[in-house]
């Protein structure tokens, strides 16, 4: 038993010393993480902070031109164009100048007045349909603020229904916030995966496995020796990731370290059990690394990182549940942002582990079987 | 004279002679490997699935808690705006610490907080209503905030037809849609896919191809023949230039079929905007795996620069006018950036040349420019 651990020890500081003795390998397993969280980090939200529009206002009235200024002053929509036909509305959109044209038409300001309804129509660009949504939502919001105002300034009662909103955990709705620690999940397992896909591989591609066979190695300790080293890497990216979220983008941390690096061990289990199965079916590193794509981006798409499990239909959703990433995002997120406890995460954390139980025991008979 | 004889004295039949077996050489490998036929067609097919079936950023069916303090007739007709719409699947509970119990265990994505009050407060003018959503997932908490919004504007808009006092906000927006007038998230989704796909067969795959040769040597037993360095960069620019377009094929044939997402630009553009594309991605691939003359780390560079920006910041998921100034500018370096603008006004908009000619004439630039690097980097030496 000593034995096997000390020769456990010298596989794992071998494998350590193959990987990271490339400085470019070196480069490109701490680097890119890092850039990537970095990079997405600002990229990846959904909240709009620059819409250009263009306005047909037919009415000129004050009444119009305090609506406008209400947009114009919300510090996201710049006007790019006052327009004066609907010929010229058609080709600002076609030709994206603007994401929306408000179009008031001429009645605008007497229908107020006379105390009607009055309305104005919004036409959005739909090529990517859920900005556009999101752009409409704003204007929204800046035409209930210039209701509320006129109002009160014609003496009328204010609001009808008073809606209160409150978000828990993340104030002020930032997509940031919940992108960057599911990113902790994300990056982590693509990269180890990758590593552990391509560390057996490599060594079949350059006939070195053989060698290894004719060591005093037990298979399922070779396969140790392979483990180790990837989930050691894969936990100091995961750090690193966890370290720009919390000292660059200054996101709140509200968990418990020891409940994330918990959530984290068990997943790195599972994400290595899933690189060793592909590396035992694998020839060369070219099958290896393809292999893991193909592996990798079903569980990045249906893992909630872009897209709400909850929208996905019925059927997807219980593919959803033998997807690590999935419980390894909602991990990250909810003892980030929730500072959820290990008693509440137990939902998460129990089809990990039989994830990991599962893979790292097929990954294993499919060692001995391919060895022996 | 024989047709080798013709072949000998004519450099450039001699050339197309070279380039063809180069490309025999180059099917059979791939034919004969199973993962880039994997990688070819059941990837580009796994990921219409999923793109088709799999994502949507619709919202329907969020459950949430309506607490509703004491019932009372006056407010049925707003819990049941709550019971019947399609974007909600409540439940209703009479105490807010069993909410907040359900909120902290995940159990619903919101609670609508309704007093008992709230009708006769309507007619006085200060009625309140209190949504609380879980902000983990900021983006789908905005959007059932707006759904809640809806359901009470639309009850206290029916109470105000009712002759109940209430006032209406004056101003009402009427919003549409253009391109996608049934607010279809497929319609955005697919032709994203068509660039991922094509970014991953023509970098990728060209990528890891080429740095496998580099790696063994094999490329070494190519130099010492008389083969040119252009015409091994031909024999494999073609036989994945092939690769790329079946893949465009399966996902635009998906696009029409399955996803029933309109064409309503020329094929032809569509289909020469691509091979643009395709060309710059292939490109990519070549001179990263000249570059690094490594597996591994060809294929990391290759994900980082080609697929995930490709991912995230081509401006088909995320607002590129929403990025800060410097990853806005960094999104000009990339390719998949004009691609997508192309794909998205070509399928959606139609042929609207102010959009096309400028995203069309600098994929052509970087086209040109990829070729001639990848020409460049790859040279008949040892390394």
């Amino acid at each position: 038993m000593f034995e096997a651990i000390l020769r456990i020890i010298a596989l794992t500081r071998k494998e350590l010393l193959a990987v990271l003795k490339d400085p470019r390998a070196r480069f490109s397993l701490l680097v890119p993480p890092i850039l990537q969280c970095l990079i997405f980090g600002y990229a990846a939200s959904y909240d709009l902070n620059d819409v250009p529009y263009a306005v047909l206002d037919q009415d000129h009235s004050a009444a119009s031109h305090d609506l406008l200024a209400g947009l114009d002053g919300s510090g996201v929509f710049h006007r790019v164009a006052n327009l004066d036909s609907v010929e010229n509305l058609k080709t600002y959109i076609n030709e994206r100048r603007a994401l929306l044209v408000i179009q008031i038409s001429q009645d605008f300001e007497r229908r107020l007045q006379s105390g009607q309804p009055a309305n104005i129509q919004v036409i959005a660009d739909g090529r990517n349909s859920n900005t556009a949504g999101t752009a409409t939502l704003y204007i929204e919001t800046v035409v209930n603020a210039f209701n509320a105002n006129w109002r009160s300034s014609h003496g009328q009662p204010g609001l009808t229904v008073q809606i209160v909103n409150r978000a828990w955990y993340n104030p002020n709705l930032e997509t940031r916030w919940d992108i960057i620690p599911a990113l902790i999940g994300t990056l982590t397992m693509m990269q180890t995966l990758i590593l552990t896909a391509m560390s057996v591989a490599r060594e079949r591609e350059q006939g070195t496995f053989d060698q290894l066979l004719v060591t005093p190695f037990h298979p399922v300790e070779i396969m140790v020796g392979k483990a180790l080293p990837c989930m050691l890497i894969g936990a100091v990216m995961a750090t690193n990731i966890l370290l720009v979220a919390w000292l660059w983008f200054r996101i709140p941390f509200a968990g418990s370290l020891l409940t994330l690096y918990a959530g984290l061990i068990l997943f790195l289990l599972a994400a290595v059990g899933i690189g060793l199965f592909v590396s035992s079916i694998a020839a060369t590193m070219q099958q290896a690394l393809l292999y893991s794509f193909l592996v990798m981006i079903p569980f990045m798409l249906l893992s909630g990182l872009a897209t709400p499990v909850s929208s996905m239909p019925i059927s997807v959703q219980y593919f959803t549940l033998i997807n690590p990433l999935r419980y390894a995002i909602e991990i990250a997120q909810r003892v980030y942002l929730e500072g959820a406890g290990i008693g509440r995460l137990m939902p998460d954390l129990w089809p990990m582990a039989i994830i990991a139980a599962v893979t790292l025991s097929a990954a294993s008979w499919m060692f001995r079987h391919r060895l022996e | 004279m024989t047709l080798a004889d013709i072949a000998k004295h004519n450099p450039l039949l001699a050339k197309a002679r070279r380039i063809k077996a180069l490309v025999k050489k180059e099917v059979r490998q791939m034919v004969r490997d199973p993962s880039s036929i994997a990688m070819g067609v059941i990837l580009p097919v796994i990921l219409i699935l999923l793109f088709g079936y799999g994502l949507s950023l619709d919202v329907k069916n969020v459950k949430v808690a309506v607490v509703l303090e004491a019932p009372s007739p006056d407010i049925t007709e707003l819990v049941s705006g709550f019971q019947l719409s399609p974007y909600f699947d409540a439940q209703f509970l009479t105490s807010m610490p069993r909410a907040l119990e359900l909120m902290r265990d995940r159990e619903v994505d919101g609670i609508v907080l309704i007093r008992s009050d709230v009708a006769r407060n309507l007619a006085v003018g200060n009625a309140q209503v209190q949504v609380l959503v879980n902000g983990t997932d900021a983006n789908h908490a905005r959007i059932v905030q707006g759904y809640a919004q809806g359901a009470i504007g639309q009850w206290a808009a029916r109470r105000a037809a009712e002759g109940h006092t209430v006032n209406v906000g004056p101003v009402t927006v009427d919003d549409r849609l253009w391109f996608n007038e049934a607010n279809d998230s497929h319609y955005f989704l697919v032709p994203g896919l068509i660039v991922l796909v094509m970014t991953l067969i023509g970098a990728f795959l060209t990528a890891m191809v080429m740095a496998r040769e580099w790696e063994r040597g094999t490329l070494e037993a190519i130099f010492v023949t008389p083969v040119r360095v252009d015409e091994i960069l031909l024999g494999k620019i073609i036989p994945y230039f092939a690769q790329g377009m079946v893949g465009l094929v399966l996902c635009m044939f998906a696009a029409k079929f399955l996803f029933h997402v309109p064409i309503r630009g020329s094929v032809w553009l569509l289909a020469g905007t691509s091979m643009l594309y395709l060309l710059v991605a292939l490109s990519i691939g070549l001179v990263i795996s000249s570059l690094t003359k490594s597996q591994f780390v060809a294929s990391q560079i290759t994900l980082l620069v080609t697929f995930l920006p490709a991912m995230m910041l081509s401006g088909f998921l995320f607002d590129i006018r929403s990025m800060p100034t410097p990853v806005r500018l960094l999104t000009y370096t990339l390719p998949a950036r004009y691609y997508v603008a192309l794909l998205q006004t070509l399928f959606l908009a139609g042929d609207v040349w102010g959009v096309v000619l400028p995203n069309a004439t600098v994929l052509a630039g970087i086209a040109f420019a990829m070729l001639l690097l990848a020409r460049l980097v790859t040279q008949k030496k040892l390394a």
